[in-house]
């Protein structure tokens, strides 16, 4: 009998240890289910969220075109030093152009936009939708009979779903370019040898693939950080909590997305 | 009218109201005291709808608010004007836009000259200098945004004002210039208020009726003389509570000017 009530015991200790993490992720799905929803029916009224979502895309694509850029054509420098290293004497350096621009263009160019993105646009849409939330600005916004979703939170998401696929094609033309260049100085790789190797294993899929990801990682970096923000309680410690969840959670999800999406699209076993 | 009936409200073990009864007659002006934490503010975003009661009803304008779904809902908010408690402006916004978003109508909303005009008009109304227009809400003092606030809430010509401690944080001065401005906005505009604060002398100037809000249950309804002249011991105790706080407050000013 002791066993059984001792037994007991054990399933409800863990039995409470185990719900709440359970219905804060229930509750959180539930809410973001709900989110999407009214996202979607907010989009007729696009009088309301077009002139801010035009500003809102100013925003984030100009101020992140630098740094983007720069993140890219590092990535390319490194990239094609690393591939002179390795490849030197042992293939044919044609080869180097086709691994810049493949590694460009399938992995670094998207992963590391949208990462810094990200922090970026990711850290600056939840606090500013979490100072507006514990500012009361949101409920005023409510309270004048006003969506808060089709004044906030679409303008924003559909800016970065917008911009983002942009800002990452010219991060994969940067990288390349830079890979390029560094690769001549270097290995003393021609241009016509760049180009050769790069067309030799280049395949439309590839930059398909490149958008098709950059566009899965706008989502990302835009409707996580908004669901977050406009969600904050509790203050100022809310905002700052608020905008480190948003950052570390976009970047996991975009993460799980790269595995996903190079499992889904290319077919790889 | 405005219909409180037997509502209750509860964040997890907290209960903040618990049966709280209140009717507000047209063109009234009833005041809301209570110490802080008492559930003053909730009772407000009841009225409009920014938060449900978990039991009773709220009634405005014969509309059972808690059952109202998204669309009456807003149409609803559109008559209610509601002032912050810091003004909650939009600081991304100058002060002309952030009126300009009180205008609820949407072709109005739309007119740019209409606009113009109503900002200019809301502007006057709480005695801000028309060129208040252009700035931002940091460039604007604690009193300034009060104002700007009231100006949204009024920009849309509502039926019904809520004020939520419309002069808490403000020195006597501003505080008397807001007292000032609710009574004459109620003279002038001839709206349905009702103002949440925890300030005695303010909240008999400009209310018709007083309600005390006390440990989530109203104490004592009446006007300024009637609850004055209460016996409740929790409307005495919380009259000179407010009494010591005045003389507290008047012994600081001293200080300040004679140092």
């Amino acid at each position: 009998m002791a066993a059984v009530t001792g037994a007991l015991d054990l399933v409800r200790y863990f039995g409470r240890w185990g719900r709440r993490p359970a219905q804060h992720v229930l509750g959180n799905a539930g809410r973001f289910t709900y989110l999407l929803i009214d996202l979607a029916r907010g989009l007729t009224e696009w009088r309301v969220y077009l002139p801010r979502m035009f500003t809102q895309a100013t925003h984030i694509g100009y101020g992140s075109l630098f740094i983007v850029l720069l993140v890219a054509g590092f990535a390319g420098a490194v990239t094609s030093l690393q591939t002179g290293y390795q490849f030197t004497g042992a293939l044919p350096l044609y080869y180097a152009g086709a691994v810049i621009s493949e590694s460009m263009i399938l992995e670094l160019g998207p992963v590391l936009t949208a990462l810094i993105l990200a922090g970026r646009i990711g850290a600056r849409y939840a606090a500013e939708l979490g100072t507006m939330r514990v500012t009361e600005q949101i409920d005023a916004l409510e309270s004048l009979g006003r969506s808060p979703i089709t004044h906030l939170l679409l303008p924003r998401i559909i800016a970065g779903i917008l911009v983002i696929p942009a800002l990452t094609m010219f991060a994969n033309a940067t990288g390349i370019l830079v890979g390029y260049l560094t690769a001549k100085g270097s290995l003393g790789l021609t241009y016509a040898d760049f180009e050769y190797g790069a067309r030799y294993f280049f395949r439309p899929l590839d930059l398909w693939y490149s958008l098709i990801k950059s566009y899965c990682f706008a989502g990302a970096v835009t409707l996580i950080p908004c669901y977050i923000g406009y969600n904050t309680q509790q203050g100022a410690e809310g905002v700052g909590r608020a905008t480190t969840t948003a950052v570390v959670s976009a970047s996991v999800t975009i993460l799980l997305l790269d595995a996903l999406t190079t499992k889904l699209l290319l077919g790889v076993k | 009218m405005i219909e409180l009936q037997n509502i209750s409200k509860r964040f997890l073990s907290n209960v903040v109201l618990d049966g709280v009864s209140l009717a507000v007659q047209d063109g009234e002006t009833v005041a809301l005291l209570g110490p802080s934490g008492v559930g003053k503010s909730v009772t407000l975003k009841m009225i409009n709808g920014l938060l449900k009661p978990d039991s009773g009803d709220v009634i405005v304008d014969g509309l059972h608010v808690p059952k109202l779904k998204r669309h009456e809902l807003a149409l609803l908010r559109s008559r209610i004007g509601y002032v912050f408690q810091y003004g909650a402006l939009f600081d991304s916004d100058t002060v002309a836009e952030n009126i300009r978003l009180g205008i609820t109508d949407e072709d109005q909303h739309r007119d740019v000259a209409y606009c113009a005009e109503r900002v200019k008009e809301c502007l006057r109304l709480v005695n801000l200098a028309p060129d208040v227009a252009d700035k931002y809400p940091a460039e604007l003092s604690g009193g300034m945004k009060k104002r700007v606030g009231i100006a949204r809430a009024i920009a849309g010509k509502p039926k019904y004002l809520l004020y939520d401690e419309p002069t808490s944080g403000l020195d006597p001065v501003n505080a008397d210039v807001i007292d000032g401005l609710i009574e004459r906005l109620r003279d002038e505009l001839a709206v349905t208020s009702v103002v949440v604060s925890h300030d005695v002398r303010g909240s008999f100037r400009v209310a018709d009726r007083v309600a005390l809000l006390w440990q989530a249950k109203i104490r004592a309804v009446g006007t300024a003389e009637e609850i004055l002249a209460s016996r409740d011991s929790a409307v005495q105790q919380f009259l000179e509570r407010d009494l010591e706080m005045s003389l507290i407050q008047a012994e600081g000013n001293q200080e300040r000017h004679g140092a």
